[in-house]
């Protein structure tokens, strides 16, 4: 059994219980548990004017009903605006019960606690709300007319102007040899984990704790929201995420309404108290991404060089901006991705609408500004007639320029400072693997079978781990046991196992004593949250520390027990051993028992530690500025982000008589730094590439001109299965991050950010007509296919032997 | 005007090979009642209408849509459900299913929450066909092509079936297995 386990593809730990129906979800915790269901607006955008419980009172099983008017306190106040920043200059949020208007579909009204869910959904739908209709706003183009307001004192709808400079950018435009400039559209889709949200909190009266298990990605921020909230102390509320199925950044907003009103019903009635989201609310009242309308000018000289780009993008954040402007944020300081852009300015408007609220869906603004900007290389080529891997490998920064400071700030506050990468390799991989220059052979070839087939790529950069800090705990039971713990949660990430084997390298055990507990604020309080690609990097550095701090402690009470230097022990299984002297070494288990010196023996490993058994009489038992016990707590705190980097391509094959666009290769050079479980990497990237499929080809939000959400089902709303879901071939590159002593990078959003504007690049190769809108469906090729005004490509008429 | 509640009906079936009863309002799905009432939560519900499959479990080994079915409708029938898919081993431990091997083998699985619905299906798929012919692609698509994951882009639920059905080709093979079954132990963190 080999110790040394960073960088194997080691089997996941939590794959025991998970396939044995072991694992512990929200809702299989609290059986008996009192039963939330909630009343959520019908409209999407309206004044209450009168809520009447009346005929719900008569249900038998009714145990309490909910509305704004029993809120007390802060929680009748709206809830934060958890990410502040000068430039949102008007934030919104809603109330946890709706105070009097609604704006969107789904959003809260009354909540019902009832016996079961059955009972408390009999009582719901009897609650009759009566409602004056308001005028409504869906997206980004109705919001930027401002014909209506979805917040009266908003007449503009606009949230926050988000703006940052590189340089002056108008006459760097005016100088450009060539410009360009065009107009582009992402649509709404959303994370989609197949567990909804879901809350239970059980409230002990006599020693006032409450304890509340959440679906979350951000347990201790949940906790410190639930106390501020409920006017509890902090050490009277613990908060767990259990097993978490699936968050893809939904999950890391908080406190969602129903965070704060089950644990709220849970006091006030002295019961367990417990709601899980059903499918239909999810798609209406939890969080979307990805809206954006995207201006783009752009100034290069005849070799395809980038001398200015000039953005202006409008988001639509939908009804409030709980979670700030981060992906506005994102999006802009992203968009750059692995090139040299001289001069660079970017607007981001962040807009409201009558629709569900926008935060973070993995790649959080990334997917729509590599949309941005890989498009526009795409068209610069066009324009220049350039092969569309020569005009990016001609822009690429190269491997002697890093660190590489954009001179942009990111969404940590921190510059944009790439610490590492080399993406001219990940070009070349990248090609190779797709078999760019073989594209034309294939496009013939499918011409014969009458078929179009094109090929397209998209690079991105991303910034990974951001901080402000994680921590962790490392500890070494008497029985040989190793405690890991950190704050953040996992929802699938396998953090179990490659934080395990953090340690077992680290600390020299076998990875089977190892035992990881995550996102449980009673094992370790401080904590941020899993976002942005962020628990290897931030986690898996600060419990590496952890490690390392335990393993001196456990070295220097070896040295003394077996007379030898620090320096010349080594730990190996388990064993602390004097380098080169086979017999001279004690278990760490017995280390752990000395650490702790004892007046009582609970055991027989105890009676070692105990006052007669230890014979130092010239220091105290405890020396000044020790402690007793195996264990070590530490923070990783990072300057900055790191910055993750990959390259993708597809070649896609159209059916003209139907335009069913079929994917027949999809290719990921990847690059996250030094890797911790390469299986578990690449398990990210096909999950991640996937969603990225289903965002260009099959999934959006279809909002009516009324805010009613037309596709809120698993049956409407096309998520792909396995058989929309291409085969991928993968190649890595490593190139470690300098910034943190493990050398690693975030994984978990990479493989969702090209994928728009991979396939976007492919689609239009194949068909040559410009491709401006993501998703795209067959019915609307087909249309795009039909219309006078589509835009063929230049590159079509050179093949087609029309014009230059 | 009183509301009264669903009439009860008390349903008994076998479930993993035990006889179970659970007395249920009529309108309890077959989801509810595995999870709630006799208290197996294996079982998820991703979407209650029957499209992400999620919930399935076999019932007298089709595999089903427990989110679609009442509970009342199973009685006198028997359901496996996940937890019902390993065996004991007369030791005190388990041996697993090959699917659930596989999937752990595969990295199969990552949040887990699809999971249980996936293994009963493809060890339903796998145990109905001749173990001894090489599974075609066709076959791994009908396996799986039924069942949402967000997670892992089902590339190593492909291989995973793939893998499964080469184990059970061998435990045909082999006289001195039971058909279907892994020989190998679940060995509960065992990693390597």
């Amino acid at each position: 059994m080999t110790t040394k386990l960073f960088g194997e593809p080691v089997r996941r730990r939590e794959d025991a219980r998970l396939i044995t129906g072991r694992g512990r979800y929200l809702d299989d915790i609290g059986a008996g548990a009192l039963a939330a269901a909630f009343v959520r607006s019908p409209h999407a955008h309206a004044r209450i004017v009168d809520v009447d419980v009346d005929a719900a009172l008569d249900v038998e099983g009714l145990v309490a009903i909910y509305t704004y008017e029993d809120l007390t306190g802060p929680l009748a106040e709206p809830l934060p605006v958890l990410i502040p920043h000068p430039q949102l200059h008007a934030p919104r949020t809603g109330y946890p019960l709706a105070n009097g208007e609604v704006n969107h579909v789904g959003e809260p009204v009354v909540m019902v606690v009832a016996t079961d869910r059955y009972v408390a959904e009999d009582a719901a739908e009897r609650i009759a709300v009566t409602y004056e209709e308001l005028p409504v706003v869906v997206g980004v183009d109705a919001s930027r007319a401002a014909q209506h307001a979805v917040h009266e004192e908003i007449p503009d709808n606009v949230a926050a102007r988000h703006h940052q400079e590189t340089g002056d950018v108008e006459p760097a435009l005016a100088a450009a040899p060539h410009t360009l400039s065009f107009t582009q559209y992402v649509e709404r889709s959303a994370c989609m984990p197949l567990e909804g949200k879901g809350v239970h909190a059980r409230w002990d009266a006599d020693d006032r704790s409450l304890r509340v298990h959440t679906s979350t990605q951000a347990s201790t921020s949940v906790r410190a929201a639930i106390a501020a909230k409920l006017q509890l102390s902090l050490d009277e509320v613990e908060v767990i995420a259990p097993d978490v199925g699936g968050g893809f950044g939904v999950k890391i907003v908080h406190p969602w309404p129903e965070e704060l009103l089950v644990p709220m019903a849970a006091i006030a009635l002295g019961r367990e108290v417990k709601w899980a989201e059903d499918r239909r609310e999810h798609f209406i009242s939890s969080a979307h991404e990805r809206q954006q309308r995207q201006e783009v000018s752009v100034g290069f000289d005849d070799d395809g060089r980038i001398t200015a780009l000039d953005v202006h993008i409008w988001h639509d954040n939908g009804a409030y901006t709980p979670y700030g402007i981060i992906v506005p944020i994102v999006t802009a300081t992203q968009l750059v991705g692995p090139y040299v852009i001289p001069v660079y300015r970017v607007v981001v408007e962040s807009v409201y609408t009558n629709t569900v609220i926008v935060t973070p869906y993995r790649g959080a603004g990334r997917p729509q500004g590599c949309f941005a900007m890989e498009r526009t290389m795409d068209r610069i080529a066009d324009a220049l007639g350039l092969d569309r891997a020569v005009v990016r490998e001609r822009n690429l920064i190269q491997p002697d320029q890093f660190p590489y400071d954009h001179h942009l700030t990111f969404q940590d506050g921190r510059p944009v400072i790439y610490d590492s990468g080399d993406y001219p390799a990940l070009l070349e991989k990248l090609k190779a693997l797709v078999g760019w220059d073989g594209v034309g052979a294939l496009r013939d070839d499918a011409e014969a079978r009458g078929k179009l087939l094109g090929a397209g790529m998209a690079l991105y950069v991303e910034g990974t781990g951001p901080g402000p800090y994680e921590g962790g705990h490392v500890q070494v039971l008497g029985s040989g046991k190793v405690l890991v713990s950190t704050g953040l949660t996992t929802q699938g990430q396998g953090h179990e196992t490659s934080f395990a084997q953090i340690v077992a390298s680290e600390l020299g055990v076998p990875i089977e004593d190892v035992e990881v507990t995550t996102g449980d604020t009673r094992r370790f309080p401080y904590a941020v949250g899993t976002f942005a690609s962020r628990a290897a990097v931030m986690s898996g550095n600060a419990i590496a520390l952890a490690a390392r701090g335990v393993r001196e402690k456990a070295l220097r009470i070896a040295a003394d027990v077996l007379e030898a230097d620090p320096g010349d022990l080594q730990i190996e299984d388990g064993v602390v051993q004097v380098r080169g002297t086979p017999g001279a070494s004690i278990p760490l288990r017995t280390v752990a028992v000395l650490s702790n010196p004892l007046r009582y023996a609970f055991d027989e490993a105890a009676k070692q530690a105990t006052q007669f058994a230890t014979h130092d009489d010239t220091k105290p038992p405890v020396a000044p500025g020790d402690a007793p016990g195996l264990e070590h707590r530490d923070y990783y705190s990072p300057l900055r982000s790191t910055f993750a980097s990959g390259a993708h391509a597809a070649v896609v094959e159209i059916d003209p008589a139907t335009w069913e666009i079929d994917v027949v290769n999809y290719a990921v050079v990847h690059d996250c730094g030094n890797v911790v479980n390469p299986m578990i990497v690449e398990g990210q990237v096909h999950g991640g590439v996937a969603q990225g499929v289903g965002g260009a080809l099959y999934e959006r939000m279809a909002y009516d001109a009324d805010g009613q959400l037309q596709n809120a089902s698993f049956m409407d709303f096309l998520m792909p299965y396995a058989s929309e879901v291409p085969d991928i071939v993968i190649d890595h590159q490593q190139t470690p991050s300098p910034l943190n002593p493990l050398g690693i990078k975030g994984a978990g959003e990479a493989g969702v950010i090209p994928g728009s504007a991979a396939l976007a690049s492919a689609i239009e190769d194949a068909v040559g007509r410009r491709i401006t809108s993501m998703p795209i469906s067959p019915t609307e090729l087909y249309d795009l296919m039909r219309s006078e005004t589509a835009e063929r490509t230049a590159a079509l008429d050179r093949r087609t032997g029309v014009g230059a | 005007m009183t509301v009264s509640v669903d009439t009860e009906r008390t349903v008994r079936l076998t479930v993993n090979g035990v006889p179970r009863e659970a007395t249920v309002p009529v309108r309890r799905l077959l989801s509810d009642a595995l999870r709630h009432d006799l208290g197996l939560t294996g079982t998820h519900v991703g979407c209650e209408h029957g499209v992400c499959g999620a919930c399935t479990v076999l019932v007298d080994g089709a595999p089903v849509r427990s989110c679609l079915v009442l509970a009342v409708q199973v009685e006198g029938a028997s359901v496996t459900t996940v937890e019902g898919l390993a065996r004991d081993d007369g030791r005190g431990g388990q041996v697993l299913h090959p699917v659930q091997e596989a999937f752990r083998e595969c990295h199969a699985l990552q949040c887990g929450f699809c999971t249980p619905g996936f293994l009963v299906t493809i060890a339903a798929g796998l145990e109905a066909r001749d173990a001894a012919g090489e599974i075609t692609d066709e076959e791994v698509y009908d396996l799986v092509g039924g069942n949402l994951c967000r997670c892992t882009g089902y590339a190593n639920i492909k291989k995973a079936v793939r893998h499964a059905a080469a184990t059970m080709a061998i435990s045909a093979e082999t006289a001195a297995g039971p058909p279907a079954i892994s020989a190998e132990t679940a060995a509960e963190g065992g990693e390597r």
